[in-house]
């Protein structure tokens, strides 16, 4: 539905994406996941039009965004960040005049614009069409964005950080609502928080420092990231160094660590491969007539790789910006 | 051509929900009812303008247009200061840009919305108008091209005016850009002719007073007609290719 193919952008000398390439199949509800700053908005720019890349070039449903612009604005709903409003207009007032801006008959408008303030609560449980839009809180303010691009029922939505500045209930209003959205459209939403992108989205792309670090489905990423797991194990019953060159002789173990706790000595097993091998240590361990107060697998969770990934970001930033001052 | 009167309809109603066009409607409409009832007399920049309301005046609108000329070239700048400089400032040029309508089509929405106030404007100079109809015999025939010549002007002043606010995201800084350009073309081009008199066969061919000038004094002139629409189309193109390089940078 969506390809991304070396798309680079410079803002004047600023690198702001490097490179990026991927594809998004029709139906995918696909997060955008990056550190702020890493590219999200710019990136999400390009694909809707707003912007043109530098380098590379993007295609939705086949269409090239530069060549077809027209064409591909009428297939893309874009929630920008911060969902910008005419101040002075009424809700109901404003949706009409986008649905005639992406082209309604004239007759369908009113019926477009009935369907969308239901399906975003914007009439009912409290009818809230007449109300100006400078007077909408932020949460309403975000839903009249979501109306909006659901006005001419495209089938890609490109939502930028849907869910910032809403408070925890609105969130998840926020989250249930894209999810279902996510059964009709070819969604992506942009986030710098792992949490929100795992509950609703079933792929992952991740951006840090304008480059692409990892795009998969949410699944075969976290096994991807994971990697070799650790099992941590207190054990009683023997000297440490006897514990441990036992253990290290199990089949599989690449390394094993101790220390005491108490008169326990803690392991800290490393596995060549992600097979577990709770198991074949419980056994070793009941084997020699030791006592085992302990057994867990420790696997790094997306969460930490993400972080790691935006630790990495912010230090080869700040080592850019040493060199930059030291170049002047 | 729905989607640039759609946009020409918002232009419009935004601009009776803004303070601004409240502000300038009162100044353009007190200025006109003061030089029509009481005249201008002001010794001391040596203006001495006759009401022309007055027994044993010319039955006609001219002189103050003449004089309105000069203002529009401040009104209709500041008439126009907001409608681009304020979408990029509030961000709804992304909501806008990303919708499927180009930029000639946003920059014509702005150009006929404003427009559209500034006939409602002149349309209320029809009242000293029909005043003059009733206590006098006017000609017609100079009214109606007076009128045509203040909507050609018009025309050009707000395309000129949405063309500075293309510029920036600053509706100060666009509406004296807006003022400066227009000042360069009904006064400046004077001071040049008097400074460097060798260019003025050149420059007297953008005096736009002058243009209008032969229009208010009833004269059907080709030429006139021709630089307004044409220059009104350049700034207006001008405007569109810079909506259009801003958001290539």
């Amino acid at each position: 539905m969506i390809d991304v193919k070396n798309l680079t952008k410079y803002y004047g000398r600023t690198l702001a994406v490097d490179d990026i390439s991927f594809h998004v199949s029709a139906g995918s509800v696909v997060g955008f996941l990056g550190p702020n700053g890493a590219g999200k908005s710019t990136t999400l720019r390009i694909i809707t039009c707003f912007i043109p890349a530098t380098r590379g070039g993007v295609s939705v449903d086949g269409l090239d965004v530069f060549k077809e612009s027209i064409k591909v604005r009428d297939r893309i709903g874009y929630m920008p960040e911060n969902v910008p409003l005419y101040p002075e207009m009424r809700v109901r007032e404003y949706l009409m005049f986008r649905s005639a801006l992406r082209g309604l008959p004239r007759q369908k408008r009113s019926a477009a614009v009935d369907r969308v303030c239901e399906q975003c609560w914007l009439s009912r449980p409290e009818d809230l069409t007449r109300r100006r839009l400078d007077q909408l809180s932020r949460g309403y303010r975000q839903r009249v964005g979501l109306a909006d691009i659901l006005l001419h029922q495209p089938p890609v939505l490109v939502l930028d950080e849907p869910t910032i500045g809403l408070d925890p209930a609105q969130v998840r209003e926020m989250r249930n609502l894209i999810r279902q959205l996510g059964q009709n459209h070819t969604v992506i939403l942009s986030s710098h928080i792992l949490a929100e992108v795992e509950q609703v989205c079933s792929e992952l792309v991740i951006i840090a420092g304008g480059r692409l670090v990892a795009h998969g489905g949410l699944a075969e990423l976290r096994q991807r990231v994971t990697g070799p797991s650790r099992l941590v194990a207190e054990v009683k019953g023997a000297e440490p160094a006897e514990i441990a060159k036992a253990v290290a002789a199990l089949p599989g173990v690449s390394d094993v660590k101790h220390s005491q706790v108490g008169n326990w000595t803690r392991l800290n097993v490393a596995s060549q491969d992600a097979e577990d091998q709770r198991s074949a240590l419980a056994a070793c361990i009941a084997q020699k007539g030791w006592q085992l107060r302990e057994l867990r697998r420790q696997v790094a969770s997306l969460e930490d790789y993400f972080i790691q990934i935006t630790y990495q970001q912010s230090m080869q930033r700040g080592m850019l910006q040493d060199k930059e001052a030291a170049d002047e | 051509m729905s989607k640039i009167l759609t946009l020409a309809r918002r232009e419009l109603a935004a601009y009776f929900f803004s303070p601004m066009a409240y502000v300038i409607a009162a100044m353009f409409l007190g200025g006109v009812g003061l030089l029509f009832l009481w005249g201008l007399k002001i010794p001391f920049l040596r203006i001495d303008y006759e009401p022309l309301f007055r027994n044993g005046a010319e039955a006609t609108l001219r002189p103050l247009f003449d004089v309105l000329a000069y203002g529009l070239a401040i009104v209709c700048p500041l008439l126009t200061m907001r409608s681009v400089a304020e979408e990029f400032r509030a961000g709804t040029i992304e909501t806008l840009m990303t919708a499927p309508i180009t930029d000639a089509q946003v920059i014509l929405g702005k150009f006929l919305g404003a427009m559209g106030l500034y006939l409602v404007l002149l349309a209320s100079t029809l009242a000293y108008f029909a005043l003059i109809v009733i206590y006098g015999s006017p000609d017609y025939g100079v009214a109606v091209m007076g009128y045509l010549g203040m909507v050609l002007l018009g025309a050009v002043f707000i395309a000129v005016g949405i063309f500075s606010s293309t510029l920036t995201r600053h509706q100060l800084v666009a509406g004296l850009v807006g003022i400066a350009i227009l000042g360069f073309f009904t006064m400046g081009v004077y001071l040049l002719v008097m400074l460097l008199p060798e260019t003025a066969e050149i420059i007297n061919r953008l005096n736009m007073i002058r243009y209008f000038g032969d229009f208010s004094k009833g004269v059907f002139d080709t030429q006139g007609l021709i630089f307004f629409v044409s220059v009104t189309a350049f700034f207006l193109f001008l405007s569109t290719k810079v909506l259009e390089s801003r958001r290539w940078r």
